[in-house]
């Protein structure tokens, strides 16, 4: 199973939520106006909004068409976890579908498992390219975890322990 | 939704919604790809006059068209290119497959 319930250092964070939404398409587009949402207060540039809206729009599509395998079922789920420390955003998609069998492989830019569907094999490149850090945590039949970072504005890398 | 598509000579023009993700692209390429082979046509050119978001998706859709008129020696170009698509584009490396157009 991922372990997502690691303990928590809740000294440095600022803030945080957690969404749990059917994994239908039309959530994509929910999920993105969350995470905007979310960030609003920090004061994002539009290219930052935009950066973070495309790697979420990503990572959700992803779970919803391969994780649970192109199905739109309201049955499965993904959750969307984000926290704020300071002026860093972290964003988790989760899902407890199929899982990826070789992460290194499947993060390979054009690869993809179904080239039938059309389409670009381009979802992790954009995640990394549009984010500072990323990382994919998966296991065949437990499903899959994208752990996202970001630092949104000017602000600094490290927030003071006050 | 059909008024955003339009058959001019040989050439199929898609305005692009808003946006562009994995729902709406599923709607944009069958029905590109019934224009495609219902009215015969050779080139495609993409409208982002509207777009603001873009994913790979988008990316998804371009390619697939060019596939399938690349062959016949079909085009694919994009007018009303914005900075935002236009980074889409070079990071997915499709500009030496989509002709931008300036306007």
């Amino acid at each position: 199973m991922i372990e997502v319930t690691e303990k928590k250092d809740y000294r440095l964070v600022t803030n945080e939520m957690r969404l749990e939404f059917a994994a239908v398409s039309d959530n994509e587009a929910f999920a993105r106006m969350a995470v905007s949402a979310f960030i609003a207060p920090l004061n994002p540039t539009l290219e930052e909004l935009s950066d973070v809206k495309t790697a979420v729009s990503e990572a959700v599509t992803n779970a919803i068409i391969h994780g649970y395998g192109n199905q739109g079922s309201v049955i499965d789920r993904v959750q969307m976890n984000c926290e704020l420390r300071g002026s860093v955003l972290m964003v988790e998609i989760i899902d407890r579908g199929v899982g990826i069998e070789d992460v290194n492989r499947a993060m390979e830019p054009l690869f993809t498992t179904r080239p039938e569907w059309e389409r670009s094999g381009m979802g992790f490149a954009f995640m990394e390219a549009f984010m500072d850090d990323l990382e994919v945590l998966s296991e065949p039949d437990q499903g899959t975890l994208v752990r996202m970072y970001k630092k949104i504005g000017l602000g600094s890398w490290i927030v003071d322990e006050e | 939704m059909e008024e955003d598509y339009k058959v001019i000579d040989n050439y199929l023009m898609i305005k692009m919604p808003v946006e562009v993700d994995h729902h709406k692209s599923i709607d944009i390429s069958k029905r590109a790809d019934r224009y495609i082979v219902s009215k015969n046509v050779g080139n495609v050119v993409f409208d982002f006059e509207r777009t603001t978001f873009m994913d790979s998706s988008g990316v998804g859709i371009i390619l697939g068209r060019y596939k399938k008129i690349s062959c016949f020696g079909g085009k694919v170009y994009a007018v009303h290119v914005g900075s935002r698509i236009r980074r889409i584009l070079l990071l997915s490396g499709l500009e030496n497959i989509v002709e931008l157009i300036e306007n």
